[in-house]
This record gives C-alpha cells, sequence and structure tokens, in this order.
C-alpha cells in the first residue's frame, strides 16, 4: 500500500478512537472501550454522554476539520504556506459578521442559522479584498498578503469592539458569550447547524485536489494545463468562507489549526492535495478533539478557552515556519 | 500550421506588440530574439491563446485558436514560463506529471502517465532527482524537471521562454538539442531567447522584434547582420564565423 493511503487509513481510525477517549474524560469517567456498548445498550452514561459529552466532541471534531481544510485550500490558491484563515483576516471577517447579527439583527437571541449565515458572508467579503488586495498580476505577493491580513484582522476587530458598544444588556451577554468561543455552548442543535454548511464546505473542497495540485505551477500554466483556474478560485473562495463562516459562528474564533494542521501533513506525506486535504479534515478534527479535551481538564472546574491552546501551539509553529521559510519566501 | 496575421495586443492604451504576420511551419525551430520588452513573452502568450489579441487573428491548424476546447489546446501546445515557484514540497516527478493533466479529465494518473513522465525525466537526464524536492533543486536542475513536464505533456507545439536561463553551457545545449530533435520529429519549437549566438546554432528561422513590431524575419544568415542588430539592440556588434558556419555574434564594448 502506497505511504499516503497508509497515513489516511490510520488518521481515519485515529478520528473514533479519538471521539470515544475524548467523550470518555472528564468529571465523570467512562472507559472508551466501554463507549459503544453504553451508547447501544443505553447504560448507566448514556444522558452524560448524550447530551453533553458527545455534541462538545463531535462539535470540536467539525470545526477542527472545516478550519484545518479551509487552511489547506488557502494555501494552495493562495501558492503559499502561510497562509490561514485566521492570519489573513476571514476569522475576524466571519466573526464580525456573527456580531453584526448579534447586535444588530438577531436583538439578542442567537439566530440559529441567521448567525452562519452572517458569519459566511462577511467571510466571503473579507477573502475576496485580502485577494484582491494581495494579488499583483496573478501572483499572490506574501507580504501583501500578511500586510492585508493585519489591516483586516484590525479593521474586523474595531467594528466587533463597536459592535460591543451599541450592544445592549442582553446583547452583550449573548455576543461576550460567543466571543469567548470555545464549545462550552455546544448543543445538538448547534450541531445540526453546523453540520449541513460544513458538509457541504468539505465536500466542495474536498473534490479540488488535483486541480490544485497543478495550480501550484502558478496561474498561468496552470491554464496552459487547462486547469479551469476562475472556478478553482470561485469554488475555493466560497467554500473557505462557508466552513470558517460555520466553524466561528458555531465556537468563535480559533487560530492556527488551519496553519499548523497542513503543514504537519506535508511533513509527513508530501505536498498532493489529494493527501493533504482529506489528511487535514481527518488530522483537523483529531487536533481540536485534544485542544478542547486539554481546556477542559487542565484547569477544572473552570475551562481554558480553547483558542488559547491552539494559539500555544500554533505560535511557536509558526514562529518555526517564518524561520524556515524565510530565505525562500522574503526575497 | 500556425497562422498569425495583423496580431496585436494593447494594454491600458499602449500596443505591447503589433501588426505582426507570420506562418509557422510544423517541424520548424523558431527563435524570437530582440531587447528585454521587445514584446517575445507577449507574443509568445498570444500564440498559447492566454492572451487574447486586440487586433488581428491567430490560426492553428486553420481554425482561430479561441475555436479551441481547454482541454484540446493543452494537448497540442504546452508553453514554459520565465520564472516559476513552488513552494510545496512536490517531489520532480509529481511535478512532472502534472504535465499529464489534460490526459487525466479529473482522474488519478495511470502507470501509463507515470511511464510517460519517468521517460520525459530520463530525456532531459534528470531521472535522478525524481524522488528529490523540487524546491530544493539548483535552477538548472529545476530548469530541467520543468522541459520534461512539458514532454510529458506531449503537445505538437512547443512555446518555451527563455529555457535556457538558469543553465550552464551543457544543459543549455542539451536542451536546445533536445528542442532540435523534437523538431525532426515533426513537432514545431519556438522559444523566445536572449542568447544570440545560441539562436543562431540551433533555430530555423528567426523573429526579431522591437518595441513590439517585428523588424524581420528569416534564417538565421540574412537575420543577423551588422546594421539590424545594431538598429534593434542600440550598441554596435561584430559578426563573425562559428567553425560550424553559423554567424556569431559578439557585441562591440567601445561604441556604447
Amino acid at each position: 500500500m502506497q505511504k499516503r493511503t497508509k497515513l489516511l487509513l490510520i488518521l481515519t481510525i485515529l478520528l473514533p478512537a479519538s471521539i470515544c477517549v475524548a467523550a470518555g474524560i472528564g468529571a465523570y469517567r467512562i472507559l472508551p472501550w466501554k463507549i459503544p456498548r453504553i451508547l447501544l445498550f443505553k447504560e448507566e452514561a448514556f444522558p452524560i454522554l448524550l447530551y453533553v459529552r458527545f455534541p462538545r466532541v463531535l462539535l470540536a471534531a467539525l470545526v477542527g476539520s472545516m478550519l484545518a481544510i479551509s487552511g489547506t485550500t488557502l494555501q494552495g490558491i493562495f501558492r503559499n504556506p502561510l497562509a490561514d484563515p485566521g492570519l489573513i483576516g476571514i476569522t475576524a471577517g466571519a466573526g464580525l459578521g456573527a456580531s453584526i447579527w448579534i447586535v444588530l439583527v438577531g436583538g439578542g437571541k442567537i439566530g440559529i442559522w441567521g448567525l452562519p449565515i452572517a458569519a459566511f458572508v462577511c467571510g466571503m467579503f473579507v477573502t475576496l479584498a485580502v485577494w484582491k488586495v494581495s494579488e499583483i498580476q496573478g501572483k499572490v505577493h506574501t507580504v501583501t498578503l500578511l500586510l492585508a491580513g493585519i489591516a483586516l484582522n484590525s479593521l474586523a476587530g474595531a467594528g466587533i469592539g463597536l459592535m460591543t458598544f451599541l450592544a445592549d444588556d442582553e446583547q452583550l451577554r449573548s455576543l461576550t458569550f460567543w466571543l469567548l468561543g470555545g464549545f462550552g455552548g455546544a448543543t445538538w442543535t448547534v450541531l445540526l447547524v453546523t453540520l449541513p454548511i460544513g458538509m457541504i464546505g468539505l465536500f466542495l473542497l474536498l473534490r479540488q485536489g488535483l486541480a490544485l495540485n497543478t495550480l501550484n505551477l502558478g496561474e498561468s500554466e496552470a491554464y496552459h494545463l487547462a486547469v479551469p483556474t476562475e472556478s478553482i478560485k470561485r469554488v475555493s473562495v466560497f467554500g473557505v468562507a462557508l466552513t470558517v463562516g460555520a466553524a466561528v459562528s458555531a465556537a468563535g474564533g480559533i487560530g492556527f489549526v488551519g496553519l499548523v494542521v497542513p503543514h504537519l501533513l506535508r511533513l509527513m506525506g508530501g505536498a498532493d492535495h489529494r493527501f493533504v486535504l482529506p489528511g487535514s479534515a481527518l488530522g483537523g478534527a483529531i487536533l481540536l478533539i485534544f485542544a478542547d479535551l486539554f481546556s477542559r481538564t487542565i484547569v477544572v472546574p473552570a475551562e481554558l478557552p480553547v483558542g488559547i491552546v491552539t494559539a500555544l501551539l500554533g505560535g511557536p509553529f509558526f514562529l518555526w515556519l517564518l524561520i524556515r521559510f524565510k530565505r525562500q519566501i522574503f526575497l | 500550421m500556425l497562422e498569425l496575421e495583423n496580431v496585436g495586443y494593447k494594454v491600458n492604451g499602449k500596443w505591447l506588440v503589433r501588426n505582426i504576420n507570420l506562418s509557422i511551419k510544423n517541424g520548424a525551430f523558431w527563435g524570437f530574439i530582440g531587447p528585454n520588452g521587445a514584446g517575445k513573452s507577449t507574443l509568445l502568450r498570444l500564440i498559447s491563446g492566454e492572451l487574447k489579441p486586440t487586433s488581428g487573428e491567430i490560426r492553428f491548424f486553420g481554425k482561430p485558436i479561441d475555436s479551441y476546447q481547454s482541454t484540446e489546446l493543452a494537448r497540442l501546445r504546452a508553453y514554459l514560463q520565465q520564472q516559476r515557484d513552488v513552494n510545496f514540497p512536490f517531489t520532480s516527478l509529481e511535478i512532472v506529471l502534472f504535465g499529464r493533466y489534460p490526459y487525466l479529465n479529473g482522474t488519478k494518473e495511470a502507470d501509463a502517465d507515470i511511464g510517460i513522465a519517468r521517460k520525459s525525466l530520463k530525456r532531459v537526464e534528470a531521472d535522478m532527482f525524481e524522488n528529490r524536492l523540487y524546491p530544493t533543486l539548483s535552477g538548472g536542475e529545476a530548469g530541467r524537471i520543468d522541459i520534461a513536464r512539458i514532454l510529458a505533456q506531449a503537445p505538437g507545439l512547443f512555446l518555451l521562454d527563455e529555457p535556457t536561463n538558469h543553465l550552464d553551457p551543457k544543459h543549455q545545449v542539451q536542451i536546445l538539442n533536445l528542442c532540435k530533435m523534437i523538431c525532426e520529429q515533426g513537432k514545431t519549437v519556438i522559444t523566445a531567447i536572449h542568447d544570440l549566438n545560441l539562436a543562431s546554432m540551433y533555430a530555423d528561422q528567426i523573429l526579431m522584434l522591437k518595441n513590439g513590431i517585428s523588424i524581420t524575419h528569416g534564417p538565421p544568415k540574412e537575420v543577423f547582420n551588422k546594421n539590424m542588430l545594431t538598429n534593434t539592440y542600440d550598441i554596435s556588434f561584430n559578426i563573425l564565423k562559428h567553425p560550424d558556419g553559423y554567424p556569431w555574434v559578439m557585441p562591440n564594448l567601445n561604441c556604447l
């Protein structure tokens, strides 16, 4: 069997295993191998698993795979290993969309479908903006890309600040709760709203591996190989805005998953997107399951925001990437 | 095989290429020469179909080039850009396999495609780099992998923008010998090239461009004359003879 197929197979086995391990750990301990039986026969711990642990763990898995696959896609279409939905402002843009929804439209109640849709629309707008700004003659300039990211991040931050300022007490409560991020508020409702959006996004993005590979040669070369570059870019922007919007509305801004996961996969199995895309969907899920597990068990009974855990992991990783690639990229 | 009729291309009110009339026959080796910014690359990209001419028409096997489907066109002509940047750790073999994209119809590469890619690598003597990561190769090595990629694309028309850049003399000669061989198999090569002497040795036909206008075209022996070169490049030249009979062009340093 090919090395990549093996890696994907291992990840496919690891994902349900991680879900069971994480679902078992908490104030009430459940052994992971007992979980299938408990679910099947509705034994003692069934309600805890069903109403507390599983929505949370599954939501973390879904958000992790959405963030990771959108990071991979962004790196692919920008042909740039430093692209990440958080770094270039898409996460913040989606966050602004969600805040606007909560404060100006939703009237304090977090609308079930409105929140992800608002996040999606603003996320897409930011993706297009960052693209238009950093593209010079068909090539995306790394420095400009990151600088545009800084600008859009702070703009969106200011917008979120303004929304906080405008919010009344009740809105402020929902806004703050949501801005804190994490999976503390995970319920089946949130999961069932996020799941279809995420599935559409994953479905769109997963199919683009072969074309993304060829796009790596540059848009002009890809054109000459009959790669439909324009439609690839459109689908990517749409899919990324969809997945990031859904992830942000479900769990707030969680950084660095989209940066770290594709790189780990490339280190393990090379750059072929037909491997990295599904691999990062699986790997992102596993990573965020454990990041969330860590965040809810390390300071019991309190919870560390999961964004801090991923930033602690991702910050040093990003620095390492910068050092490793600086000669290649910043010439 | 390829006809250019009164072709012009205008960007922001400026003509980059203008009034080009050219007829290119199967199996010919054309060299496009001219100073920087003369329009060599633009003309290649017009011929490839990437740019649409503002005026005139380009016909490929008698049909206007924009009447071809993109996959059809990708199997008929390959284009190699001047600069490439690959930021991800693809292996050389994977890069060469990208040349098979127009034949895949969105499916996985078959063993036959991998065989073709390996054969192409062998033809540029780069088979030992097969598993090396492309971004870690030297400029010359990467250049050969790129040539292997367009060989794997197996077109009838090769459009090369400065394929000998960054190559040492051995590999310059190797690549151009390969182009010559391609022509002998009845395929056509058009290359933009700065090295006048290599152009003189290898091309059957030269097109000399300046400011987007065709100064002259014809076999090197006719095109490479002192006045023409001096007018085109704004420095004076001496023209000698290569021992094998080709015109040998030397810029005259004192006459800037």
